[in-house]
């Protein structure tokens, strides 16, 4: 509704989200009424149970679906009024996503598959080759990186998906379970990566079953049928990182 | 545990006195179990009744040396070498008032689980958020403390987990009870608020 006055830290807005799959007596209604802000520097983990309808808010944030109702509002951009070129350029440059079923391409090496879209966004090869491997080492894969997926182990694969989100600063970062993979110093590991990655000034949305992950996050919001029904707040707002480390 | 244990195994080390145990026992776990002198004392002079250790000289400065005895040395291995048994686990709080509640006919389960889940998760958040403000792990103090904030983080998420398994169980008999009874039961998605409160604990007499 409102159209106006999205505060310049801002980095994402969902107002009022309804998603509906299909029609009549199957439909489906993944979302209702969902309202979510992410500013910069904000960590907001989605708990909930198997189909409470995560992966499908998270899709809608990173305007890879369209709702059937409500608004998508990223660095101040309707989703809906975005031409699909904007759209991509958007998705390019802005975000990072971190599929359920991490979705590399399996011609491409684990390093290619990290540089592909610094590349496709026109940096240079060897730039955005030296980017993929600086982001690969941030997830201990430095001895993979001219492997291809199939070759890697389903963790391994699962960081390489990390990698490819956060590579070249993405503002906001949008991780669909990343650690379902990995075992829990690995998962630790991609943790504290992905709060360093907010704390200077990116946003993101972890969806994660793991309480434990949940916790690095400043908000954590509960999905139940399609609806916010708890929300956990960190009661200050300092960095989780700001004392040290 | 004890701190009867934790004094034996330092002990196992070699003689010392009462404030250096102290010192020693809080430095290797972390300073997350802070003991007073006067509860290491006293402990020592159990520990000398039963004949684990015993009393030895006085130095200089008026410190007592304790040393430990043979017996003293079996107990400390076989503390340290044998896993550590549970033994009031059946009667966690949380458990027990969620099972009473269950079947209090005014009182929400879920409720129960909702805010108590809003608890844990938020001392997991402060638990994480230490742990990652945290020093050096490579120094022993700090690498001792970080295994026992370990130790709690693991224990809250056991804790959520349980909730949210206990949740879909009510949820699932729930479903199944108004499935068999009434007519226009209310279908899985219809619209719910979420309870913001406990309901008041003590509206039933539990006795
Ligand atoms: N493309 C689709 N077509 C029809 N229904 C769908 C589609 N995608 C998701 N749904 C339905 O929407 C609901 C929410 O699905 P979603 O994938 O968002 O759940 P989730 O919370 O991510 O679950 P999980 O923890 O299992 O990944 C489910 O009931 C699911 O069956
Ligand atoms: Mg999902």
């Amino acid at each position: 509704m409102s159209r106006d006055r999205i505060g310049a830290s801002e980095l994402l807005r969902l107002d009022a989200v309804s998603m509906h799959y299909g029609a009549g007596e199957n439909s489906v209604t993944a979302l209702s009424g969902v309202d979510l802000s992410i500013k910069r520097g904000e960590l907001v983990a989605i708990m909930g149970a198997s189909g409470s309808g995560k992966s499908t808010l998270l899709t809608i944030a990173g305007g890879l679906v369209t709702p059937t109702s409500g608004e998508v509002i990223i660095h101040g951009q309707y989703l809906r009024d975005a031409k699909p070129a904007q759209l991509a350029a958007i998705r390019r440059r802005t975000l990072g996503f971190v599929f359920q079923d991490f979705n590399l391409v399996p011609a491409l090496t684990a390093v290619e598959n990290v540089s592909l879209p610094l590349e496709l966004d026109g940096w240079k090869r060897s730039k955005a080759r030296r980017a993929a491997l600086d982001a690969l080492h941030l997830v201990e894969l430095d001895d993979r990186a001219d492997h291809f997926p199939d070759d890697l182990s389903g963790g391994q694969q699962q960081r390489v998906a990390i990698a490819r989100a956060v590579v070249g600063g993405r503002a906001l970062i949008l991780a669909d379970e990343p650690t379902g993979a990995l075992d829990s110093q690995t998962g630790e590991l991609v943790l504290r990566m992905l709060r360093s990655r907010i704390d200077e000034g990116a946003g993101g949305i972890l969806v994660t079953h793991d309480a434990r992950h949940a916790a690095w996050a400043d908000r954590i919001v509960f999905l139940r049928d399609g609806r916010v029904v708890d929300e956990s707040r960190r009661d200050d707002a300092s960095s989780l990182l700001a004392a040290g480390a | 545990m004890s701190v009867r244990h934790g004094l034996l195994a330092l002990l196992s080390q070699g003689p010392s006195y009462g404030y250096q145990l102290k010192v020693e026992f809080e430095r290797r776990t972390g300073d997350s179990w802070p003991v007073n002198v006067g509860q290491v004392y006293n402990t020592l002079d159990r520990l000398e009744r039963d004949g684990l250790v015993e009393r030895g000289e006085t130095d200089g400065d008026g410190h007592v040396f304790y040393a430990i005895t043979e017996s003293g040395a079996a107990e400390a291995r076989s503390w340290l070498e044998g896993p550590v048994v549970r033994g009031a686990a059946a009667r966690d709080e949380l458990a027990v008032k969620l099972a009473l509640a269950v079947t209090l006919p005014d009182v929400d389960p879920e409720a129960i689980i909702h805010a108590q889940r809003v608890a844990t998760i938020r001392s997991l958040q402060e638990l994480t958020r230490s742990k990652a403000a945290g020093g050096d792990p490579d120094s022993p103090e700090e690498f001792a403390w970080q295994l026992v904030v370990d130790a709690l983080i693991f224990q809250a998420e056991a804790e959520v987990r349980w909730l949210e398994h206990s949740e879909a169980r009510i949820r699932r008999l729930q479903a199944r009870t108004s499935a068999g009874g009434a007519a226009g039961g209310t279908t899985a998605s219809a619209p719910r608020t979420a309870p913001a409160e406990l309901p008041a604990p003590t509206t039933a007499s539990v006795r």
